[in-house]
């Protein structure tokens, strides 16, 4: 919890203040003792679950790491399809975002609203860009060469007959990362609602920004990892 | 969490129990169904893992009946066959049916019944009651987990009802992943799987929460009750290994539905590889099954004796160490599959599980010695759980080492073990648990003696079913046939007859447990005289869970030393403060 009191003098009191999600009119559950115990538990809750995730994609780079192994050439040759450019694009789009949204936590903390709300559209303008190169720049423009996975694979210039299985582990690790994207913004955007229609977060309440964010993170993280490991392997 | 609510320290004198209606019948039933109360999504729990039982049962009698005849295949098809194949079918088909019966019988036992059972149900009604707390740290994910349990259910049902699957519950690769190619079936049973994995890993988390974060005030962690410790053990591994059996089944869906090699020989990849990642699960979550059935015996022993548990922090410390242990060593899964140094590991690695789990039965014993034992069910479920457990746990050391399991592996021996663990060892726990908290959850006594009758059966039964089968298994009867050589017929028949007695044990209880809630005579506070939190407030508990806050003055299993909340000291005396020792 931060240190700042909620009782404070000087703390802004401005807008429609009667609502029950309006920050400083927020309780905390029956079954808690008191708030922080209730913030402590949800952010415990969330790293326990982002421990899951990173469990989830520790199969998704364990195939990658065997397949590697078992065919280093398609690994090369598959690579050398991808633009490190966008990756490297992408990588930055997703660093920003995870600052803006560290920041969006910030604010909160401090009761900057306004912040708050801008830090989170910068966040979702950067999730909304990262899928858009994905798509526009990476995928499509592969799929329609024939980079497919599997037996869906038909690209007439293969060097090395492993080369699905190369874009199999592609599209599974990125696309299940996507989803993560998604699923990340969807969160974001809730909490950017409540902000701007109740001003549901402040110094005393700011789990579902805490939370939201770490989530985000990960989201980052993932893709750390699969940057270099798919894009800058050749 | 948006509620308000300032009154903390409010008394719930005048609340009813959480079982008293407060609306009309619409009502109430809605009310169960939006409810966050972790004791009713825990009877709701209950119930659902229980019918679950109930249909995986019916599958293993079908199974058995089946075997009661060397010669599977008359011209007009099978005794299974003709139950639920109809008259006529072929031979193919006659094995057909009898592959999907087993699969069904493994994929619903092990997925939909064994790995929620008592976590699920007694853990979400007892951890907060337990801890001292008003329900668990995240009762609207508790709701959740309970609706994706329920939605994993009806796909697998789904299934089931389109025609079974004949995969084996593993679903290895390829066959899963080429068979049945123009229907849904095995789809639907993997993605039933996958999405039970969800609620699992929402459970896990949850109780993991609760534990650290809503134990009363004055209970540090060695005054846990030692079935906290073991959900706690058991929660560890349900979030850090379900998410690999998720990805795993991820992949044998994308592997189905867009044919992306990772699994395919074909294409370059590896089939072993699913295994792996299937054990890398599936091993541990072995221990998810058992680990709660041995937190109840901690409980059952302790307070049926009236003995302080003995080896406390040996017996929550081994529950952590099975938990360590169980993530290193699925390999043995695969002996015939790894290299021969890679063997030798995994083998030496899976003898380190006998450690603790000894450390647990040794500790169990010794807690029983010079304590008052009472004679009736739970007792007597807990007694029949340390010798079926124990049989079960050191017939496992034959399969874990290398040169008898080349034996050995894929015989029924492999069956009878791991029935003696799984039903020998958790539905035995469970049973016992389910009677041992029922007066708690429902407020009524079930009748003594006919639980007892029940638990008899169950243990005859039981032993008939499984202890032939590991002669059966030594003697070279593989799993997973449809039929045998003559041979074996008379201990295939006593398997059979041993699988009517456990229907009659188990049918016993379901009606004790029904006249219990029509007609058993209303239950004290606290019958056992048990020192735990949870026998501190009503029976069925208010739906505040404790009128007051719990403050937690003693250890669960001071019964040297404490008079039992609600008791008189006429029924539960103390003994001679003179020869109390110090533990």
């Amino acid at each position: 919890m931060a240190t700042i009191d909620a009782n404070k003098p000087d703390l802004p009191a401005a807008g429609a203040k009667s609502h029950p999600l309006y920050w400083k009119n927020r309780g905390f559950a029956h079954h808690f003792r008191n708030a922080d115990e209730q913030f402590d538990a949800c952010k415990l809750g969330m790293w326990l679950f982002l421990t899951t995730e990173v469990l989830l994609f520790a199969g998704i780079f364990c195939a990658y790491a065997i397949f590697r192994m078992l065919y280093p050439e398609a690994w090369t040759a598959g690579s050398h399809h991808l633009d490190w450019r966008f990756g490297g694009l992408n990588t930055i789009v997703l660093l920003i975002s995870s600052w803006t949204v560290a920041s969006g936590v910030r604010s909160a903390q401090l009761g900057n609203n306004a912040a708050l709300i801008r830090n989170l559209l910068i966040t979702l303008v950067c999730a909304a860009l990262f899928v858009f190169i994905k798509l526009y720049f990476e995928y499509i423009p592969k799929l329609s060469m024939g980079k497919a996975p599997g037996t869906f694979f038909s690209y007439p210039y293969a060097h090395d007959p492993h080369e699905p299985l190369w874009w199999s582990v592609y599209y599974i690790g990125t696309g299940i990362h996507a989803l993560h994207v998604f699923i990340g913004a969807g969160l974001l955007t809730w909490v950017l609602v409540r902000a701007i229609k109740y001003e549901a977060y402040g110094p005393t309440e700011y789990t579902m920004v805490e939370t939201s964010a770490l989530y985000w993170h990960l989201v980052d993280l993932v893709w750390i990892f699969l940057f270099p490991l798919l894009y800058l392997i050749h | 969490m948006t509620t308000v609510d300032t009154t903390h320290e409010l008394d719930h004198h005048d609340e009813g129990s959480y079982l008293t209606p407060k609306y009309g019948a619409m009502g109430t039933v809605w009310d169960w169904m939006t409810t966050v109360d972790h004791k009713k999504i825990g009877v709701m729990y209950l119930f659902a893992v229980l019918f679950m039982f109930f249909l995986g049962g019916v599958a293993a009698l079908a199974v058995r009946l089946e075997l009661l005849e060397p010669v599977r295949i008359a011209a007009d098809g099978s005794i299974t066959g003709q139950l639920f194949g109809g008259d006529g079918e072929a031979i193919a088909t006659g094995n057909q049916v009898y592959n999907r019966l087993f699969t069904l019988h493994g994929a619903i036992m092990v997925f939909m019944f064994i790995v929620p059972s008592v976590p699920a149900s007694l853990g979400n009604f007892f951890l907060p009651l337990m801890l001292g707390a008003k329900d668990v740290a995240f009762p609207r994910l508790n709701l959740f987990s309970w609706y994706i349990y329920v939605s994993g259910s009806i796909f697998g049902i789904a299934s089931i009802v389109l025609g079974g699957v004949d995969t084996g519950w593993t679903f290895y690769t390829p066959y899963s992943t080429t068979t049945d190619a123009d229907h849904w079936r095995v789809l639907l049973m993997v993605l039933a799987a996958f999405v039970l994995g969800f609620s699992s890993i929402l459970t896990g988390l949850n109780f993991i929460v609760t534990t650290h974060k809503l134990r009363a005030p004055g209970m540090g962690w060695f005054d846990m009750p030692l079935f906290i410790w073991a959900i706690y053990a058991t929660s560890i591994i349900q979030v850090l290994a379900t998410p690999v059996i998720g990805i795993t089944l991820l992949l044998l869906i994308f592997e189905r539905l867009f044919k992306v090699g990772i699994f395919d020989p074909g294409l370059g990849g590896d089939p072993v590889l699913y295994q792996h990642f299937f054990w890398f699960y599936s091993h541990p979550v072995v221990y998810v099954m058992i680990l709660p059935g041995m937190g109840i015996i901690s409980e059952l022993l302790s307070v049926h004796c009236r003995k302080q548990i003995f080896g406390y922090r040996a017996i929550a410390f081994s529950s952590l160490g099975i938990a360590a242990v169980s993530f290193i060593v699925w390999g043995h899964h695969m002996f015939t599959a790894m290299g021969e140094l890679a063997s030798t590991i995994f083998s030496a690695l899976t003898f380190l599980v006998a450690i603790p789990t000894a450390i647990k039965v040794f500790n169990w014993i010794a807690t029983l010695y010079k304590g008052s034992i009472a004679i009736n069910t739970p007792m007597l479920y807990a007694l029949s759980f340390l010798f079926l457990f124990s049989i079960g746990g050191l017939t496992g050391l034959p399969l874990g080492a290398l040169a008898t399991d080349l034996h050995l592996h894929d015989s029924y021996f492999v069956v009878a073990h791991f029935h003696y663990v799984m039903m020998g060892g958790t539905v035995i726990a469970f049973i016992g648990g389910i009677h041992h908290w029922w007066p708690k959850m429902f407020g009524r006594m079930y009748n003594e003696k006919a639980g007892m009758l029940g638990c008899v059966l169950v243990f005859i039964g039981f032993n008939l079913t499984f202890m032939t089968q590991f002669f059966l298994g030594t003697q070279g009867m593989p799993r997973r046939y449809a039929s045998y050589v003559d041979e074996f017929q008379f201990l295939h028949s006593l398997s059979t007859y041993g699988s009517w007695f456990l229907l009659a044990g188990f049918l016993t209880h379901l009606f004790n447990f029904i006249h219990s809630l029509v007609a058993g005579p209303k239950a004290p506070p606290n019958p056992w005289g048990g020192l735990t939190v949870e026998w501190e407030t009503e029976s069925p508990p208010i739906e505040h869970n404790f009128h007051h806050e719990v403050l937690v003055k003693h250890g669960p299993y001071d019964f040297d030393t404490v008079v039992p909340p609600h008791c008189d000291e006429r029924d539960f005396p103390l003994p001679p403060q003179d020869q109390v020792r110090a533990h």
